[in-house]
């Protein structure tokens, strides 16, 4: 018989209190646990939306002069006297460290056309990676094929045209098989074609104006993808649209934030659950404690009674915890949606969940343990 | 000197205009291997002296001195161990605790000792033989009668051989067959040199003592062989 034995004793023979802290520290680490999977899984899922969501760097050609402005992004000069990238160098993109986190390559070439009276910007595109570069294109139409075009809503406005219809680019008659619906960008005053198309017409053939990529960025640092592209792409200048990473980061940020704030109330909390029953259970013991003290326990081994008590009861809290948890998300995925893959199981998460019930429980218990330690035992046996 | 030396001690709960003295200037000395019994009316100051000598009520003033250890200037964690290898406690309502069986219960003093499990138990079936209570090792507190519970109780005070047995009331809620059966132990520990201090309201039990120590409002008024000895010797011898 030692003090571990008195405390489990106690346990067993207290199952209602015990059972009551269980319950405390369960729920609280289920909360934390589920609450903390849910939002890993979601952000996860975010993230990867939000890789997919648009270009995230910008290839452009280094030059001096002076430059248009292109999504708020500034272009070498495509008016003037411009240094462009040839297209077949864009192949040393795919030979990069962290290729595999490119979504998308957007080779684009612009220039300035004549239709009709009007000098507008044509931007020729390749249409199939638009899905993942520009997901928030709506178009009235279709994608054009070569030698049919696509019009920004204030080009077509602007024109008169709608889909269905034609319009003159340098003298070519190019039917138009969609509008793009207002995007608020500088895309609503384009006229968007195939990019081999708009080679042709601008004669620049092999040629492109800048270059649009979509990283994958949830593994690798966006400036290592920079900096990897500039040195594959030494004439021309690659930089990362901030904007867009930024508030990647702050989106994911303000998830953590509030996965913390969760687990931090829920782990209070549990906490006081687990004070408040234990000094009810020091009261209730005040006997028993009186004659431990009285036939010789010092003060450190009525707080070992205690703390034992209340680290095995946090342990089985965590381990439990953890398993309701990671159940509560799987059912909460099945049954609010949102979320298509499973749950999976996570050590370092399990790990944490019973690091944190045992911390919990045994800080909780400092005071009771000392109260207890405390006590008088001549007061507490004629207390009686 | 004396193996336990009680000198001027005062003991007052309160202070100021509710101060009320419980003990007052009491000293005496006792010897290894002597029975006392400590009488007196209801708040005369017995159950305060006995927890003084207990170590867990400190004196207001004077010195409480056992084999030359002056006990109130222990630390209380020192205390503690004092009282755990001086000590053994006889409470008049038990005080075993519910949830460990007599045997665990005995074990409780032996709890923080470095000593293998076995050796622990076999310590505490040795005491439970000596009070002729094995056959109950493994019921719980409530699965015994009054009078197994204070032979558990004594087991549980004797089972580290503690040089001094403090009990308050022992018979106090046994009847007369039990009552006796329990000074006859106590008696048995004593002449095995044991030395005993037994707070009692019973002159019957106080017979069993070498010594009556009465007090009387916190003083103590007599110390002497109770007459009851005397009569009970004569009994023995008869």
């Amino acid at each position: 018989m030692d003090i571990k034995d008195i405390a489990i004793k106690n346990l067993l023979r207290r199952k209602g209190k015990a059972a009551f802290i269980l319950a405390g520290l369960v729920i609280g680490v289920a909360t934390v646990v589920g609450v903390t999977t849910y939002i890993d899984t979601m952000t996860a899922e975010i993230n990867d939306k939000l890789e997919k969501y648009g270009a995230n760097i910008l290839i452009v050609p280094k030059t001096d002069n002076l430059s248009l402005s292109y999504g708020g992004v500034t272009l070498g000069g495509v008016s003037f006297e411009m240094q462009e990238i040839q297209q077949v160098e864009l192949e040393s993109i795919q030979a990069i460290k962290n290729a595999r986190n490119i979504a998308a390559v957007g080779p684009i070439v612009l220039g300035g056309v004549n239709s009709g009276t009007q000098r507008v910007l044509l931007a020729g595109v390749d249409f199939k990676v638009s899905g993942i570069l520009k997901p928030w294109w709506k178009i009235t139409g279709k994608y054009p094929d070569t030698n049919q075009v696509l019009l920004g809503a204030d080009v077509a406005r602007v024109l008169a045209v709608e889909t269905g219809g034609e319009i003159e680019i340098d003298g070519h008659r190019m039917p138009v098989t969609g509008v793009l619906h207002p995007t608020g960008s500088q895309d609503d005053q384009l006229i968007f074609t195939n990019l081999g198309t708009a080679q042709v017409l601008l004669g620049k053939p092999g040629i492109v104006s800048m270059v649009e990529v979509a990283a994958l960025c949830n593994a690798c640092p966006i400036t290592d993808m920079v900096q990897q592209l500039s040195a594959a792409l030494p004439m021309a200048k690659v930089m990362a649209i901030q904007k867009v990473v930024k508030s990647r980061m702050e989106t994911l940020g303000q998830f953590k934030q509030f996965s913390f704030g969760i687990s931090a109330v829920i782990a209070l909390v549990g906490g006081l659950v687990v004070l408040v029953t234990l000094m009810g259970s020091v009261r209730e013991r005040r006997r028993e404690i009186g004659i431990f003290r009285a036939i010789g326990f010092r003060k450190g081994h009525i707080m070992r009674i205690i703390f034992l008590e209340a680290g095995v009861v946090s342990l089985l809290a965590g381990i439990i915890g953890y398993g309701v948890g990671i159940t509560a998300a799987a059912l909460g995925f099945r049954f609010l949606g949102g979320h298509t893959g499973g749950v999976s199981l996570d050590p370092v998460l399990a790990s944490s969940a019973v690091v944190m019930a045992v911390s919990v429980g045994l800080i909780a218990s400092v005071y009771p343990a000392v109260m207890a330690s405390r006590l008088d035992p001549n007061e507490a046996l004629k207390a009686l | 000197m004396g193996f336990i030396i009680a000198d001027q001690l005062n003991k007052t709960y309160g202070t100021g205009d509710s101060a009320v003295p419980a003990v007052s200037e009491i000293s005496f000395e006792v010897e290894t291997g002597e029975f006392i019994a400590v009488m007196g009316e209801s708040g005369a100051g017995k159950s305060t002296l006995l927890s003084i000598m207990g170590a867990m009520n400190t004196p207001t003033t004077g010195a409480y001195i056992v084999d030359d250890i002056n006990v109130y200037r222990l630390s209380q964690d020192q205390r503690a161990d004092f009282r755990r290898e001086f000590l053994g406690f006889i409470f008049q309502s038990f005080h075993l605790v519910p949830y460990l069986n007599v045997i665990e219960n005995v074990m409780l003093p032996l709890t923080t000792a470095r000593l293998r499990r076995g050796k622990k138990r076999d310590m505490a079936m040795k005491a439970l033989s000596s009070v002729d209570l094995e056959s109950k090792a493994f019921r719980l507190p409530n699965q015994i009668s009054g009078g197994e519970k204070e032979r558990a109780a004594i087991a549980r005070a004797i089972v580290n051989e503690p040089p001094i047995l403090l009990a308050d009331e022992p018979t106090g809620n046994l009847d007369s067959r039990n009552s006796r059966g329990v000074m006859r132990l106590l008696s048995r520990l004593n002449g095995q040199g044991m030395t005993v201090i037994m707070v009692t309201h019973s002159t019957d039990c106080a017979g069993y003592a070498r010594r009556l120590l009465e007090l009387s409002d916190g003083r103590l008024v007599s110390s002497a062989e109770p007459e009851t000895t005397s009569r009970l010797r004569a009994v023995r011898v008869a």
